[in-house]
């Protein structure tokens, strides 16, 4: 308790306790997944749930909300045992849980999400003014500019997340769970949402907040319990942790080094060289170049046109002007299936909507991208199991059977799973995109290590992440994009934060810089 | 995992009897021992050769239909299809017969316009509905109305019928048999086994499933999206042509109602076999179970008087949806909680 300051704002532990968990134990089938876990969620508390992939933290939640029921301990709301026969009991005690995977109807509007299946009535028909009304309310209170009749499919994911919000401030939440709420959220969004959980906190609402980001608990949150292997392993208040100590606790073991030991790649040959590609709307005049063995890294909030820049790169946006050089020679690539031929591989950040089968097990995922490796006429089952084998082993896959349909692996897994479906093409040239979203800190490191050994193998990656460690832990060079243009690429002592932002906010560097030759 | 796990998780899940793979099958037994103790002579040889004899139309369309909605497709017009190019074939082969006669080389040639207009038909609501960006139920229920009155046309409204000397040629290609084996099921049962190659072990079939699962995966995986669903429409179409082809001799005649409703009895037959209509899951044998099925069921009623056969519809009706009730599992485990 050395920073007394920290201690005066965040109320302790000795507000009242508003629900408990008293030694929550649950099985699925013959699997248990969580044993004796017991919490304390305060009045006035941010209180951090940390673990891996797997530790349990989404069934725990799920059970103090009421999603699922515990197979032994009990549930205590107020001092007394309480318990919720489904979501809709949790609610009306007040305890809401927002998914990582929002759970909004993208066909309406956010007014109509807001007030599903609670809507505001007068006589026989629906109060549309009323509605629209508080949810403008609801958005002003949330320094949110969305307006109330937009249909959710048109919001960016993180618009969504504020609307999740919004819907749970508008049910008079006091026990308040956010399931890993930043995955998906910029910058500027996060401090808004991390305002509007101080103001939720100083009204006295409990708070228990999942992530995976240190920095995130360390700023926010007053205590911390740490899961593992479903365990409870320790709840502590966050000003005694370091953030080393946070990752031991989680991981179970020291993690040596975040980052793989690179030889920095000098004057290697230019592998992919891109020259005033233009996408309409996205994308103004980029060039640049990529070396043999180097990552370069891609920043930019969202929106500054990265991703539509590598689409337009691998054929799956139209490119209104520009050209693609491989090695020296012009190509052209008019499809994905063009750049497989060229030696470049996508890596998407949209795992579970563009990258990965859910419904069906790994061994169709894995040889999905290359599958005329595995037999132009006949499928060579074999050969397949084969390759999913040694995929299992070089990525360090988790899957208790092989059997198992994707869509019920963790992040992690399904992380690594797409970085081996990838290398199957034996790509020259990786773009991977976001590739930790929503991963737990251990198979981060993993990753990070798998992305080194590709480029001490001679391959090449082009790496967007909006994760600042990360992006400055593994580039080489980093090219900053602001508004569609790449205002510029930092190398040597320029690869830090405050370069970075002063180049992504359009500070730093002309608009439509080109590289120099 | 070691191997002993492996071997553990894999026995364990051989305990419970898997409907999802078996229903069919026994509700396929089922309904033989219901048709056996309503009359002894379902069992006879003659019997259940007309039994398959009769699935094989519906059957072979059956098994292009699966590929179509593995693939996250739908095709309402293979019964106009049908009719159609049973029309062309009679009027074509009629006007062969002054020319060449009616032999051999007339047959072909009416075959070979069979397997073009069905590959052509195919090729039309795939690219239409690909290239077009028009979904396939609107395409194919286009496609559907423009078939059937193309038939109504060509017969004035009335029937085609094949000349009489061509019909004594083609006929053996629906009464023949080998080795006591009636034609329409050595076709259907080869129709459903090289079905059962392409979809299970060809990468053309791998990547029916991929874009039935999820378009935009497939998309990502460098599988040409657009090539693919067309080609399921191709096969599709000359399935239809094929049972075309069995079918023109049986009756030697076609009209505006030749084929009529098929287009739901095959996607009965897919969907009672396991195969998802949704996509991303398909099975050529579940579709043959499904076919043979409905065809069963006909021939039961037709064998008792309990049930009128003009209650045929809601009995065949019956059996779809509480065979993807068994098959959708859920009751299994509510039951086990």
């Amino acid at each position: 308790m050395t920073d007394a300051a920290v201690h005066a704002v965040n109320p302790g532990p000795d507000r009242p306790v508003r629900l408990s968990g008293r030694q929550i134990s649950k099985s699925f089938g013959p699997a248990q997944v969580l044993f004796d876990v017991s919490i304390d969620l305060h009045a006035g508390e941010v209180h951090a749930l940390l673990g891996e992939n797997g530790a349990g933290k989404s069934t725990l939640v799920k059970i103090l909300s009421g999603y699922h029921q515990p197979t032994g301990g009990e549930l205590v709301l107020d001092n007394a045992s309480v318990s919720f026969a489904d979501s809709e009991a949790g609610e009306k005690h007040g305890v809401i849980l927002i998914h990582q995977e929002l759970n909004l109807a993208e066909q309406l509007t956010v007014e109509e999400n807001i007030f599903l299946g609670r809507e505001i009535k007068r006589g026989w028909f629906l109060d549309k003014a009323a509605m629209r009304a508080e949810t403008a309310r609801l958005m002003d209170q949330l320094q949110c500019d969305i307006d109330p009749r937009t249909r959710i499919r048109d919001l960016p994911v993180s618009d969504r997340q504020m609307v999740e919000i919004a819907k749970a401030l508008s049910k008079k939440a006091d026990i308040l769970i956010l399931d890993e709420p930043t995955a998906v959220l910029t910058g500027r969004e996060v401090d808004i949402l991390f305002d509007q959980i101080r103001r939720l906190r100083e009204q006295g609402v409990a708070i228990l907040y999942i992530s995976h980001k240190l920095d995130e608990i360390k700023t926010l949150a007053d205590r911390v319990t740490v899961l593992r292997d479903g365990r409870h392993i320790v709840t502590q208040p966050v000003a005694d942790l370091e953030k080393d100590d946070m990752a031991r606790l989680m991981v179970g073991r020291d993690i040596r080094q975040m980052f793989p030991e690179r030889a920095v790649p000098d004057h290697a040959d230019v592998v992919l060289s891109v020259r005033g590609l233009s996408v309409t709307g996205a994308v103004r005049d980029a060039s640049f170049d990529l070396r043999r063995g180097e990552v370069l890294g891609f920043a930019g909030i969202v929106g500054a046109g990265r991703t539509a820049l590598m689409e337009a790169i691998i054929g799956l946006r139209d490119r209104e002007s520009g050209e693609i050089a491989r090695n020296g020679a012009p190509v052209s690539i008019r499809s994905l299936q063009d750049a497989k031929k060229c030696g470049i591989a996508y890596l998407t950040k949209d795992r579970k909507g563009s990258g990965l089968l859910l419904n069906m097990d790994m061994r169709p995922n894995l040889t999905l991208l290359a599958l005329e490796k595995f037999g132009r006429i006949l499928i060579d089952r074999k050969a397949e199991e084969a390759a999913l084998e040694k995929a299992i082993e070089a990525f360090d896959i988790r899957a208790a059977d092989p059997k198992t349909k994707v869509g019920d692996f963790s992040g992690g897994n399904q992380q690594k799973l797409l970085l081996a479906k990838v290398m199957e093409t034996d790509p020259d040239i990786v773009i991977i995109d976001e590739p930790t979203r929503g991963i737990d800190i251990g198979t981060k490191s993993q990753i990070y290590h798998f992305i080194g050994d590709l480029t001490n193998r001679g391959k090449s990656v082009i790496l967007l992440s909006s994760e600042m460690p990360e992006m400055l832990g593994l580039s080489d060079r980093i090219a900053v994009m602001a508004a569609g243009h790449i205002t510029g690429i930092l190398e040597g002592n320029d690869r830090n934060e405050h370069e970075i932002m002063r180049h992504a906010t359009g500070i730093s560097g002309k608009q439509g810089v080109s590289v120099h030759e | 995992m070691s191997s002993a796990e492996r071997t553990k998780t894999a026995s364990s899940g051989g305990f419970s009897i898997d409907f999802k793979a078996l229903g069919p099958f026994l509700a396929l037994v089922g309904l033989f021992i219901l048709g056996t103790a309503i009359n002894e002579a379902f069992l006879s040889g003659g019997n259940l050769s007309n039994i398959f004899t009769r699935a094989a139309f519906i059957g072979i369309i059956a098994v292009g239909a699966t590929f179509v909605i593995t693939a996250g497709g739908i095709d309402l017009s293979v019964g106009s299809m049908a009719a159609f190019i049973s029309g062309a074939m009679i009027v074509v082969m009629n006007g062969l017969v002054a020319t060449l006669g009616a032999g051999i080389e007339t047959v072909l040639l009416g075959i070979l316009l069979s397997i073009v207009l069905g590959v052509g038909a195919g090729a039309i609501n795939g690219l239409v509905s690909t290239k077009g960006k028009i979904e396939a139920f609107i395409v194919t229920l286009g496609t559907m109305g423009i078939y059937r009155s193309l038939v109504t046309y060509m017969a004035d409204g009335g029937t085609l019928s094949l000349d009489f000397d061509v019909r004594g040629f083609y006929r053996p290609v629906y009464y023949g048999d080998i080795l006591g084996i009636p034609m329409p099921v050595i076709v259907f049962f080869g129709v459903a086994v090289a079905g059962y190659i392409l979809l299970n072990m060809t990468p053309f079939g791998r990547k029916c499933f991929a874009i039935g699962s999820n378009e935009q995966v497939a998309q990502y995986s460098a599988i040409n999206v657009d090539r693919i669903k067309t080609l399921t429409y191709v096969i599709q179409g000359l399935c239809v042509s094929l049972a075309t082809i069995i079918y023109v001799p049986r009756l030697g005649s076609a009209s505006s109602s030749t084929g009529v409703l098929w287009e739901l009895e095959a996607i009965a037959a897919v969907i009672i076999g396991g195969t998802m209509l949704k996509g991303g899951y398909g099975r050529i044998w579940g579709t043959v179970v499904g076919a043979i099925m409905l065809t069963t069921i006909g021939n039961i009623l037709n064998l008792t008087d309990a049930i009128s056969n003009y209650l045929n519809g809601a009995v065949q009706g019956l059996i779809i949806i509480v065979a993807v009730f068994l098959q959708r599992g859920d009751w299994q485990r509510k039951k086990s909680k």
